[in-house]
């Protein structure tokens, strides 16, 4: 079975995160660039059926500019396979739809069995682009999922909604993200440090996927405008001393929020 | 031609699996009403759509379409995907709103990448330009506002639940049936689904007007019917940090933050939580935060306009106890 897992470098998320007021775009040396969290968890799935089944093989893939052959390689450091990134400067600032186009072009390029990804980016928090990239490659989705059962030909799983839960079921080849109710990630050791340094490892562009990322034909999301939020300020701090639920109280009164 | 307003606007009612039009439906309409004329799609089984039409007709919709789908149950996603662009067809809407729930982002995704259209997800309001549609986002937690629009088409916006205060004017039912010619895109299978148990006396989280949210500084599950008490004193949603959900005190999806739930309540009360960074992402827009907490150094208490150092156990009951001498 071919694995195919979405992997995203984001801000880390300790620490304020800032956006360039002028074009939009995130300030990548405002912080730390970090592999997301959810993108490990959806690898460590894959790696936990690789663990029981040998014919499997596990791609990384992921856009972005030049820093993500980082989290890339971490992710081979943990076990998957090979990796794909895909580079390219008139992807800058793409939006959900054109980065969809491109992951959907560069799985196809890759072939897959099951491609996983995380459901929401800490970042962007958009959530779409699993089912942009299903749509697109014209397989199902099953998203949001809390518990994840890959079988030949198939996976099931439970997705969580805001309304209870679903028990879904999709033929392989297929679209799953999951979400941080499963497992957390391993750790890289130094045998699979040193051996991510020897794993393939593609560098794409736009063009070597087909995309035309100026086709002024698709509607495109562009930012129009962006400021920034002034910060909070701290207001009144006390100890207790037996009186503050009574002072609290009263606050609460006077802002009329009792 | 399309016999709809130019400055139609296509909205996705969403309804339950068991037909129950979900309450984003209301709010989804009236942001709709703020920028142009709400024609409100309803996705259903057969038998259940035509009760759903009249309740979307009272939430403001001018004009319903209702398009009745045997495989909604069992199919996901795709149902919804293949009405929602029949009807984009039929009505050529300026935008078109969905709920960013679970459900409403992936109808989204599969319907933008399918037309080629612009899609702006989680946005806290819409507004119109010269230009056309507008859609305003709160991002990093709150930290910036930016505002997206299409380079051209339609606009497709889903819309953070609980974000969107206005609502439209009720409106004589004005239905019609829609025909659906399916895709034959695969979709996976709904092979059962749960209805989770809510309190139903509580508040909801998303959109509560006070939240109150207790993290790991409870201690245990049993421990945490103290942030319920203080909830009901209140007329509070309940909320949780990631750690209290990890430390299984309360299901996640009561969980506050970076990857949970963003609230903008009037109140918002942290009991015993530290307030890290990415919980504070999904709270710190609420317009008065008050914080307890034996850890004096506790970072919630950078953005607390009123902050209690102590014992929760001890001044949490207090408090309740005053709130109550108060109200009488």
């Amino acid at each position: 079975m071919k694995i195919i897992v979405l992997v995203k470098e984001v801000p880390d998320t300790y620490g304020d995160r800032k956006l360039d007021l002028e074009t939009g775009l995130a300030d990548r040396a405002a912080n730390d660039a970090v592999p997301d969290e959810i993108g490990e968890r959806a690898l460590e799935v894959a790696l936990t059926y690789a663990d029981k089944n040998a014919d499997t093989e596990i791609v990384v893939m992921s856009v972005g500019p030049n820093t993500v052959p980082g989290t890339l390689r971490k992710a081979l450091a943990m076990g998957a396979a090979s990796a794909v990134h895909v580079m390219d400067d008139a992807l800058m600032g793409a939006d959900l739809g054109l980065t969809g186009e491109v992951l959907a072009a560069a799985i196809r390029r890759t072939g897959f069995d099951l491609v996983l990804a995380g459901n929401l980016s800490t970042d962007g928090s958009g959530g779409v682009i699993p089912s942009i990239v299903a749509e697109l490659l014209g397989v199902p989705a099953a998203t949001n999922l809390s518990s994840v059962e890959i079988s030949e030909g198939a996976v099931a799983g439970v997705r969580a909604v805001e309304n209870g839960s679903v028990n879904v079921r999709a033929d392989l080849p297929a679209v799953v993200s999951i979400t941080e109710a499963l497992p957390d990630a391993r750790f890289p050791n130094f045998k699979g440090i040193m051996a991510a340094k020897k794993k393939p490892f593609e560098t794409l562009t736009a063009n070597d996927l087909g995309i035309n990322a100026e086709d002024e034909s698709k509607g495109r999301s562009i930012v129009v405008a962006v400021s920034e939020r002034p910060a909070r300020a701290a207001g009144v701090k006390i100890i207790d001393e037996g009186d503050a639920a009574s002072q609290l109280a009263d606050f609460l009164v006077q802002n009329r929020l009792v | 031609m399309s016999d709809f307003p130019a400055d139609s606007i296509l909205v996705l009612a969403e309804v339950s699996p068991t037909g129950t039009v979900q309450k984003s439906a209301a709010a989804l309409i009236g942001a709709a009403a703020q920028v142009g004329s709400p024609i409100a799609l309803v996705v259903a089984s057969p038998g259940q759509a035509a009760d759903a039409a009249a309740i979307v007709a009272t939430f403001g919709a001018t004009r319903v379409l209702v398009a009745e789908a045997a495989d909604v149950a069992t199919s996901l996603t795709v149902p919804g995907a293949d009405a929602l662009a029949a009807a984009a067809r039929l009505v050529a809407p300026e935008a078109v709103l969905i709920s960013n729930s679970i459900e409403g982002r992936d109808v989204a995704a599969r319907f933008a990448a399918r037309t080629h259209s612009a899609l702006a997800v989680d946005a806290v309001n819409v507004s119109r330009d010269d230009e056309g549609i507008v859609a305003h986002h709160s991002v990093y937690g709150g930290s910036y506002n930016v505002d997206s629009a299409a380079s051209t088409g339609p606009l497709v916006i889903t819309i953070r639940q609980g974000a969107i205060d206005a609502r439209a004017e009720g409106q004589p039912l004005v239905a019609e049936a829609l025909e659906v010619v399916s895709s034959g895109a695969a979709a996976a299978t709904i092979t059962g689904h749960t209805e989770a148990t809510v309190a139903a006396n509580r508040p909801e989280l998303r959109g509560a007007a006070k939240v109150v949210s207790g993290g790991r500084g409870l201690g245990s599950e049993e421990k945490f019917v103290l942030v319920e008490q203080l909830a009901d004193t209140l007329g509070a949603a309940v909320g949780a940090s990631r750690a209290a959900v990890d430390a299984g005190y309360i299901p996640q999806t009561s969980q506050v933050g970076q990857t949970g739930v963003s609230v903008s309540p009037q109140l918002y009360v942290a009991l015993g939580i530290s307030g890290a960074i990415q919980h504070r992402a999904g709270m710190q827009t609420a317009k008065t935060i008050v914080a307890i907490n034996k850890d004096a150094e506790a970072p919630i208490f950078e953005i607390a306009d009123f902050g209690v150092v102590g014992d929760l156990f001890a001044v949490v009951p207090q408090l309740i106890d005053a709130i109550e001498a108060r109200k009488k």
